[in-house]
């Protein structure tokens, strides 16, 4: 033994250690771990834990990796499923990302994760690894990542820290994404100082496979090999889960640097193509990525998923920084590392495709039957612990919570500011808001091409990529959500979410099937705020149930709170639909001249938590009535014209209005439009402004040729969908053209929209 | 180890990415290089199947350019850009041999660098000047337009000089720099090959957004034409007047240039 092996060997507390000092301290509070936790470790192994017994549970304990809080809501996400419902689904909720079934043999899997707190900490890093960890969920279930997309949300555009963020945040995302050869298809950019000391960074991936080549995470085979492979383990993300992710921000505490990870995208890109090449090969028996809680969460959810067994030797883990101690190297979240079970009859090919991508890996361990998950040191027991114990019995809470007492208040403050007398001056103003601006600045920074299979990308309604060349079989993918309808009420809030989603899917003409969900919220110690998250799981459970798509997976992200302000309920939303061909995936802008356009759905005054109300200082009153009958309704009118044929472009109707929906869809391709609003006003009984501002939901603007006019108006008849044609398409003036109102050069509209954020951020 | 024996499993099968049809343009074999970390390598094979060619899988590390009548070297971050942008890349291997069969006249083997792939050949001084940070900093994706200044190369005989593509440019270290002599020699002999129109993206030089070698057969361009070869994955703009949507398929003519000038 080397003097440095032996001075290291010291200090390690081992299971004897622990047996033979009962009363020792050990500092489970700095850990995150409360006392009745503690001494619950100390009941199921019938000792004192070791220190790195304690590294491991107060990682897997965490709120960020054990769900404590939140799982006895999430369980409605299983319960309020049907059979319809399932019919798709290949893998649930549990796995690393669910797996649906998109027909022909191929397989989709996509999940939506959060990277809130690393991000604010330190934006770039915190960003980029968030791409990175959902990325390697999707590996783990032997898919090959195909596109990602990040709904983001900041600040107040106008404060000092909001630039900070926005650039680290989106050079991070870009600077990770890109490198990986990942499209970026589309996502959300939203700002409000509710988000000030928390911005919300959330990072969807989505990746395509084939129903044979699903992998699972789990050890089994007795004697098969245990292998840790990819990137060194250093000391970035100690802590990560435990401290960062599952407490509040408090200024007076030391900074939390050191316990964001830090990202090398190169890495991660040479492991994705080595760990499909590994699929391809059939040499994994399972798989797992290494994100929040590091060796301790692979190694126990491999074991306790598999045989029950693990014996691992923690000296055999390659290190960027040998001064770590075992607790440390058990805790360390480094980035771009995966661990798989392989029999030994193809460690010499594993071998090979490692040696061939220039990958480092070193065997652990092996599997084994004993139910124990024992990890040595140099040949002492440091841990020895059932793996169930980690991984799946940890503390579940039943948080008290209640309906806020503000709540009513709020409610009954109903938005009724005086109308603009000038509403080309208001169609103006809110295009240039922070929220309706155009986000090309945003997104010009992310690769969208790459791949050669996107079909839609930002600005349009969904992503949609093409999986197989040969049929054009492909995915649509859209991510909403908004958190004035949430503040105002949860349980609407995030059914609105799903029915936005939803409809987006749709409106690109993709069928919606499955749905993946990231819960944004405060502190789950704030009764108000339990209430807020038990809310809308319930809110979303049924409307998922209503509109018969499953949620497959997601991520609950708590304690988004600074000081003692939480964020609004923020539930991201993900839909993913499917196309029998992306070729008639309906694009959100008109184009051809002549063309009839159409409102589909009626329009009330709703006007409370809209995006005018917003930009008026006033949150307060109801969201925006939602009728799910109505959403399946207008969804399959959707579905229907693309297959037909019978409408050129569709944009879904939701922010900001139909004044956001009339100008997005003039400015897509340039290409201006009359519209005339004195039928609608007319017909649901509302005044011009409402006509443009109101958030009602179920609608949405269509451009129909002339030829599929008739077609298109009895199959709205047919299914009894309210459809009143509003406008015409006009390429020869260049404007939008409210006949009545005003006419609105499309230079000039365009001018207010793009100039935004390259004003704020340029 | 060969590089047949590379099996990256893909959405549709790489190894049989051959022309759509049996005619003569069949017949020719591009390769194209991947590195790890580069991104566009599918993307080039697809490009070259739509022109009718047979793409080959081609391994940095091997030393056989296994008889294809071209090479492209395609886009992405290899070796994460680590260093300077292709200063690893171009000590691989299959380098040496293609740069020994890229040199020694109007014969020798064309070779296309599209983005990183014209990082590495500059690494690799088949072609002069260098690749800096764009000038804003930030990366950039957008759909360029470009004029094509020099239509006599192996890679843009299909094209007339003068005439102006839509393709997608995207990079962060785009930004094509020389000192004035390299700059002036460029443009004297009719080395500049495409120039970015409607605004300067990223601060290069004269607006060089790509470059030959003397003799034609080496190109290099920072903007990516396979991004520009199928309607309904391209651009939404064609310079060649209105498209469908995503219906840009102006990069198509560079790949179609070499397999017809190499089948004569």
């Amino acid at each position: 033994m080397t003097a440095e092996a032996m001075s290291r060997k010291f200090n390690i507390d081992t299971v004897a250690n622990a047996e033979a000092t009962p009363g020792q301290d050990l500092p489970w509070a700095a850990l995150g771990l409360t006392e009745s936790e503690y001494r619950r470790i100390g009941e199921i192994l019938g000792r004192r834990p070791t220190g790195a017994e304690l590294a491991m549970y107060s990682v897997m304990w965490s709120e960020h990796c054990s769900y404590k809080s939140s799982k006895v809501h999430l369980r409605q996400f299983g319960d309020k499923v049907t059979d319809a419902m399932k019919e798709h689904l290949l893998v649930g909720i549990g796995e690393n990302a669910g797996v649906v079934d998109i027909g022909d043999g191929w397989a989709v899997t996509f999940k939506v994760e959060s990277h809130n707190h690393p991000s604010f900490v330190e934006p770039y890093q915190g960003a980029a690894t968030g791409v990175g960890g959902i990325v390697r969920d999707i590996i783990s279930m032997g898919a090959r990542p195909v596109a990602v997309m990040d709904p983001l949300r900041f600040g107040a555009i106008d404060h000092p820290d909001t630039a900070r963020l926005v650039h680290g945040i989106v050079a991070g995302i870009g600077g990770y994404g890109n490198s990986l050869g990942l499209p970026n298809i589309g996502g959300e950019v939203v700002f409000d100082a509710v988000y000030q000391g928390n911005p919300l960074v959330n990072a969807l991936a989505v990746g395509v496979l084939r129903h044979e080549d699903i992998r699972l995470a789990n050890a089994s085979g007795t004697g098969n090999r245990v292998v840790l492979f990819g990137a060194r383990t250093g000391g970035d993300g100690i802590g990560g889960a435990s401290v960062l992710a599952s407490e509040s921000f408090d200024s007076s505490k030391p900074s939390k640097r050191p316990a964001v990870q830090v990202g090398d995208p190169f890495a991660e890109k040479v492991l994705i193509e080595c760990c499909l090449e590994l699929f391809k090969a059939s040499v994994v028996e399972g798989i797992q990525d290494l994100g929040a809680a590091g060796i301790s969460c692979a190694t126990s959810e491999l074991a306790s998923n598999g045989d029950g067994g693990m014996h691992v030797e923690l000296t055999n883990v390659l290190l960027r920084d040998p001064s770590l101690t075992p607790g440390e190297i058990l805790m360390s979240e480094s980035q771009e590392r995966m661990m798989a079970v392989v029999t030994p009859e193809n460690v010499t090919a594993f071998e090979a495709i490692m040696d061939r991508w220039a990958v480092e890996y070193s065997w652990l361990g092996e599997v084994t039957d004993t139910g124990r998950l024992i990890i040595e040191w140099d040949g002492e027991t440091i841990v020895d612990v059932d793996p169930r114990t980690v991984a799946h019995d940890g503390p579940v809470y039943e948080r008290p919570y209640h309906r806020p007492s503000w709540l009513d208040r709020v409610q009954a403050d109903a938005f009724d500011a005086e109308q603009p007398t000038d509403l080309r001056a208001a169609v103006l103003e809110l295009m240039a808001s922070p929220n309706m601006c155009s986000k090309d600045w945003v997104t010009d920074q992310f690769d969208r091409y790459v791949q050669g299979n996107t079909a839609l990308a930002m600005p349009d309604d969904a992503g949609v990529v093409r999986v197989d060349e040969e049929t054009g079989l492909g995915v649509a993918i859209s991510t909403d959500a908004n958190g004035r309808y949430s503040y105002l009420d949860p349980y609407e809030g995030a059914r609105l979410a799903l029915a936005e989603a939803y409809r987006n899917v749709a409106t690109s003409g993709a069928e919606p099937l499955a749905v993946s969900d990231c819960l944004n919220f405060g502190s789950p110690e704030d009764p108000e705020v339990m209430w807020q998250f038990a809310e809308t799981v319930r809110g979303l459970a049924d409307a998922c149930q209503e509109l018969g798509v499953p949620v497959t997976g997601g991520n609950v992200s708590l304690y988004n709170q600074t000081g003692g302000v939480a964020v609004h309920p923020t539930p991201v939303v993900g839909v993913l639909g499917v196309f029998d061909d992306v070729a008639r995936r309906t694009p959100s802008g008109w184009r051809e001249d002549g063309q009839a356009i159409y409102l589909l759905g009626t329009t009330k005054d709703e006007l409370d938590g809209s995006e005018w109300a917003n930009l008026h200082g006033h949150l307060g009153g109801r969201p925006p009535a939602l009728d799910l009958a109505a959403e399946k309704t207008l969804a399959a009118i959707l579905v229907n014209c693309s297959r037909d044929g019978m409408i050129d472009a569709a944009h879904d109707l939701s922010e900001g209005g139909l004044a956001a929906v009339l100008s997005e869809m003039a400015l897509r391709f340039g290409v201006g439009a009359r519209i005339g609003l004195d039928e609608l006003c007319e017909r649901d009984r509302i005044d011009a402004f409402t006509a443009l501002f109101s958030e009602s939901q179920g609608r949405a603007v269509v451009a129909v040729p002339r030829s599929e006019e008739v077609r298109y108006n009895d199959m709205c008849t047919a299914r009894n969908y309210p459809t009143l044609r509003i406008g015409v398409v006009d390429t020869e003036n260049e404007a939008l053209d409210l006949q009545g109102y005003f006419n609105l050069p499309l230079d000039q509209l365009r001018e207010a929209h793009q100039g935004t954020l390259p004003r704020h951020f340029g | 180890m060969t590089s047949t024996s590379i099996e990256t499993p893909l959405i549709g099968d790489l190894q049989s990415m051959t022309g759509n049809d049996d005619g003569p343009l069949a017949a020719v074999r591009v390769g194209v290089v991947t590195f790890p970390g580069s991104l566009d390598d599918r993307d080039a094979m697809r490009a070259i199947r739509l022109a009718g060619g047979s793409a080959v899988e081609l391994w940095h590390g091997d030393h056989d350019l296994q008889e294809v009548d071209a090479v492209i070297i395609p886009g992405g971050f290899s070796y994460g850009d680590y260093l300077r942008a292709g200063a690893i890349s171009r000590f691989a291997p299959l380098m040496e041999q293609i740069t020994q069969a890229a040199t020694g006249g109007a014969d020798a083997l064309p070779v296309l660098g599209i983005c990183n792939g014209f990082q590495i050949l500059t690494e690799a001084h088949l072609l002069p000047g260098s690749m800096i940070k764009n000038e804003h900093l930030h990366f950039l994706c957008r759909d360029q337009r470009l004029r094509v200044e020099n239509a006599d190369t192996h890679w843009t005989g299909e094209y007339w000089a003068g005439e102006e593509v839509v393709i997608p440019l995207k990079n962060q270290d785009g930004q094509f720099v020389a000192d004035n002599r390299t700059l002036d020699e460029l443009e004297g002999e009719g080395r500049v090959v495409f120039r970015y129109v409607g605004g300067n993206p990223n601060g290069s030089r004269r607006n060089i957004a790509g470059i030959s070698n003397t003799a034609g057969n080496v190109v290099g361009l920072m903007p990516h034409p396979e991004h520009a070869v199928e309607a309904g994955f391209g651009p939404d703009s064609s310079a060649r007047g209105e498209v469908g949507l995503r219906g840009g398929t102006d990069g198509l003519g560079i790949f179609t240039s070499v397999l017809r000038k190499l089948v004569g």
